[in-house]
């Protein structure tokens, strides 16, 4: 596999200044670290569904599934269950994770699923040209809601705790270096982990100046307390003014699926004398 | 003595079902033929369960309206199944819950009573019963005795107690003998089924619950300690499906099974496997629609969903078994199928082949064992969609290295990247339908339409699935020739037509109200000259159907 920058020769069709440039830069960088850590990049599994951040996957050349708008997690899931020394990471957009598929979410948080969902959270959907998203603010005008939304957001993280997921943090397309370092994190945690990316939408909602303005880091923050976690979380709810803090909100070292699923395991598989067993067993 | 039909019959949660089968092994093991229909309605508790056992000496897939032997656990079944009574139907029945059943072929034991002196639960009534119905057939206990202790694992001396007690009241009403053949396997469809995908080389089954197709997922989650597979149970068909291609991508042979309603929701992943070239192998169980309609009941309504699901064009393998031999041998080879062209393939089956019991003879399937698909040999470099001459491309799964292995759901190049490209398009599209015109060739070689009975008579019956056993049994009474497609697509003209040759009457008998395999036929230039359409959720009984085909060929 060529190590290099990772580049396919796939023309990059993201808007100038999309925050999907630095979700693909963090990633690639992560990647590379991965690698010389001694991951070979060929035990890394890309997924991504369908929208404008699921064009990731055509600008990484590495193993990748593009899948269907709001299923990347059960593919995630399925490849993990086949083989589970791969390293399997979702890419999904807000309406692709939040909107149609997100009870994928919940069970694949709830059972623990050793994968690593990314959520391109723009809070518009790009694709369809600018529609309002589980997470748009309450009011906001989009093509489909002319006069304004009438729904309040979603809270994803505060979903997704509630769900059982077991490593939650949020990022920002404005910072790189910090994005990286969220990545690689979720990279080596076992078990289901969610990074909620606020990647702004250059074209339909720009929300540049107002993340610069509102972001924090979290610091002295008990990632393993879970109360201290849901009252982060819900310090921000993707509507309020309120600060909007970027880090590990949550963090927990938990049994996986694919350990529970290999528990019930056998090494035996001899199908010729197993049917005959079963077929005798009915005489 | 050729051939009886017994009915249990009791309310819903007596145990009716497991009783219908251990009077069926009783007969099983004594070298009889056996066939189980078995109805219930879609409740936990309460409502009418019954199941009819036909024994023969000779191969039978189907079930008589007329019934020799009843075993009545309440009251309502005698009523409920007065039509099928003959003068002279034996009957075994609880006298303390019915009153006395006139005839001297009607055996009124106190069942209830018998449970209460032995202090056993009201559940081990059937036990009792059927040994009381042990001894009314002649049987010996021991042969009872031997099926008991297999079946019941815990409180089998308790279970051997009650069933003694019911053979040592009862009295012999009829002499059941041996024969002189060898028993053969006995089992469901649904298990038939799910030991023919094992045999093809599944490594995962995935499925959410749904009549008729959940018992495959209870028997795989049962066996997969023997055969090392993984059993799961997502949320939804949504995930069923999605987690099954994702496991499929990395290299592990799965299959996912469900019913209309949960295909329903499958099908814009069936869309994407035929777009990615997924080999996802689907069980689809057909019941009585639209929508929830009768769930557990049976219906042949899905046939030209199964050939339309998903959107886009592309090549589907589909095949319908019509009994135990064919469930098995037709669900290995869609597995094989399914990898070798890397296309999706459905196994059509309906509640009465999925849930019917029959004998499984081994000696009647063709041999086949799991094949080697193309595998991609580590030249460099890899493309997932490589153009070749028959448009199947080498595979390759994560990790492997020097390649990168890209699949898409979007249009894509040889490399499995985006693309919008009219010519590439094109030499896409063609790829992918290159491969049907192979798989259409290379179907020729294999029996994909049996034709059985007499080839002088100018009438013959057209069925498919389920109806096979009725269609067999009224075609040789009768004397005309049944023509069954297996495979339903790519269908199997050649094979049709040969099938056909000299008939100038065809009569397509089937589970819906539309005649769904008549159009399937018509489409391709053939002509069905009457339809004998049955879709109140029931099975065709060969009395009924001999009675509709004499209205026909007249």
């Amino acid at each position: 596999m060529k190590t290099q920058d990772l580049r396919t020769y796939a023309k990059n069709t993201w808007c100038p200044g999309c925050g999907n440039f630095a979700i693909l830069n963090s990633i690639k960088a992560v990647l590379k670290n991965l690698q010389e850590e001694g991951t070979p990049l060929e035990n890394v599994v890309l997924v991504s569904g369908i929208g404008c951040h699921a064009k990731i996957v055509d600008y990484i050349d590495t193993n990748s599934f593009y899948s269907i708008h709001g299923r990347a997690t059960p593919v995630a899931e399925g490849i993990k269950i086949a083989n589970q020394n791969l390293k399997v990471i979702g890419f999904a957009g807000d309406g692709d994770a939040y909107g149609e598929g997100i009870e994928h979410l919940i069970f694949a948080a709830k059972r623990n699923a050793d994968i690593t969902m990314i959520i391109h959270n723009n809070r518009v959907y790009g694709l369809t040209t600018g529609q309002y998203s589980p997470t748009s603010p309450l009011g906001f005008k989009g093509r489909s809601t002319p006069g304004g939304s009438i729904e309040p957001p979603m809270n994803p993280l505060e979903l997704m705790l509630t769900s059982g997921a077991t490593f939650l943090a949020r990022g920002c397309s404005n910072n790189i270096e910090f994005l990286q370092n969220i990545f690689k994190e979720a990279l080596n945690h076992k078990g289901f982990a969610l990074v909620d990316v606020l990647q702004v939408c250059f074209t339909f909602y720009n929300m540049y100046q107002y993340y610069e303005k509102k972001v924090y880091e979290l610091k002295e923050h008990n990632a393993g307390d879970y109360s201290e976690a849901l009252k982060k979380i819900r310090e921000w709810d993707y509507h309020n003014d309120s600060p909007i803090a970027l880090g590990v909100f949550y963090k927990k070292e938990s049994v996986t699926f694919e350990e529970r699923l290999s528990g019930y395991r056998s090494d035996k598989k001899d199908v010729e004398s197993g049917i005959k067993k079963a077929l005798s067993k009915t005489i | 003595m050729h051939e009886l039909s017994l009915l249990i019959g009791g309310k819903a949660g007596f145990g009716i079902d497991r009783s219908g089968e251990i009077i069926g092994r009783l007969f099983n093991k004594i070298g009889y033929r056996i066939y189980i229909y078995r109805d219930y309605p879609s409740i936990i508790r309460g409502g009418h369960t019954f199941s009819i056992i036909r024994i023969s000496e000779n191969w039978i897939a189907a079930h008589q309206d007329k019934i020799d032997f009843i075993v009545a656990l309440n009251p309502e079944t005698l009523e409920i199944h007065k039509s099928k009574i003959k003068k002279d139907s034996m009957c075994i029945y609880d006298s303390e819950q019915t009153g006395p059943v006139p005839g001297s072929y009607c055996l009124g034991l106190p069942l209830s009573r018998f449970i209460k002196e032995e202090n056993a639960p009201d559940i081990m009534r059937n036990t009792c019963a059927i040994g009381a119905l042990t001894k009314a057939l002649g049987i010996e206990f021991g042969i009872l005795k031997e099926i008991l202790e297999e079946e019941f694992r815990q409180n089998i001396d308790f279970n051997l107690k009650v069933a003694k007690r019911g053979y040592d009241e009862s009295r012999e009403l009829i002499k059941i003998d041996p024969l002189q053949q060898e028993s053969l396997p006995f089992l469901t469809g649904n298990q038939a089924i799910a030991l023919g995908l094992v045999k093809g080389g599944l490594n995962a089954y995935f499925a959410y619950p749904m009549t008729p197709s959940s018992p495959i997922l209870h028997y795989l989650a049962g066996v997969a300690n023997d055969f090392n597979l993984d059993v799961i149970h997502p949320e939804s068909e949504i995930s069923v499906i999605l987690m099954a291609l994702g496991c499929i991508f990395a290299g592990k042979k799965a299959a996912v099974g469900t019913s209309g309603g949960g295909f329903c929701l499958m099908t814009e992943a069936l869309s994407l496997a035929g777009m990615a070239e997924l080999p996802i192998v689907t069980v689809l169980g057909q019941r009585p629609g639209p929508s929830t309609g009768l769930p557990t009941y049976s219906a042949q309504t899905e046939l030209h969903f199964a050939l339309n699901a998903g959107h886009g064009e592309f090549p589907r393998f589909i095949v319908a078994p019509g009994d135990a031999e064919e469930a098995f041998y037709w669900s290995a080879a869609s597995m094989n199928i399914s990898w070798k062209y890397q296309i999706p393939s459905i196994i059509l089956s309906d509640k009465n082949m999925g849930e019917s019991v029959f004998n499984l003879d081994m000696n009647m399937v063709e041999d086949l064992s799991e094949e080697k698909f193309l595998s991609w040999t580590g030249e460099s470099p890899y493309k997932r969609y490589l153009l070749t001459e028959n448009g199947i491309s080498p595979l390759a799964f994560p990790p492997a290295q020097n390649a990168v292995i890209k699949v898409n759901s979007y249009e894509h190049d040889e490399n499995g990247i985006t693309t919008e490209d009219p010519g590439q398009t094109v030499q896409m599209q063609d790829k992918r339908m290159r491969k049907e015109k192979f798989l259409t060739q290379h179907l020729e070689n294999i029996k994909a339409v049996n034709a059985y009975g007499a080839g002088d008579k100018d009438t013959a019956i057209l069925c498919w699935g389920s109806n096979k056993g009725v269609c067999v049994e009224i075609g040789k009474k009768l004397g005309i020739r049944v023509i069954q497609p297996v495979i339903l697509n790519p269908f199997p003209v050649t094979q049709f037509k040969e099938a056909l040759s000299g008939v100038k009457k065809l009569i397509s008998v089937e589970n819906n109200s539309t005649g769904q395999m008549a159009a399937l036929v018509n489409n391709h230039g053939f002509d069905v000259h009457g339809k004998i359409l049955k879709y109140d959720g029931r099975a065709f009984s060969p009395e009924e159907l001999e009675e509709k085909m004499k209205g026909v060929i007249l």
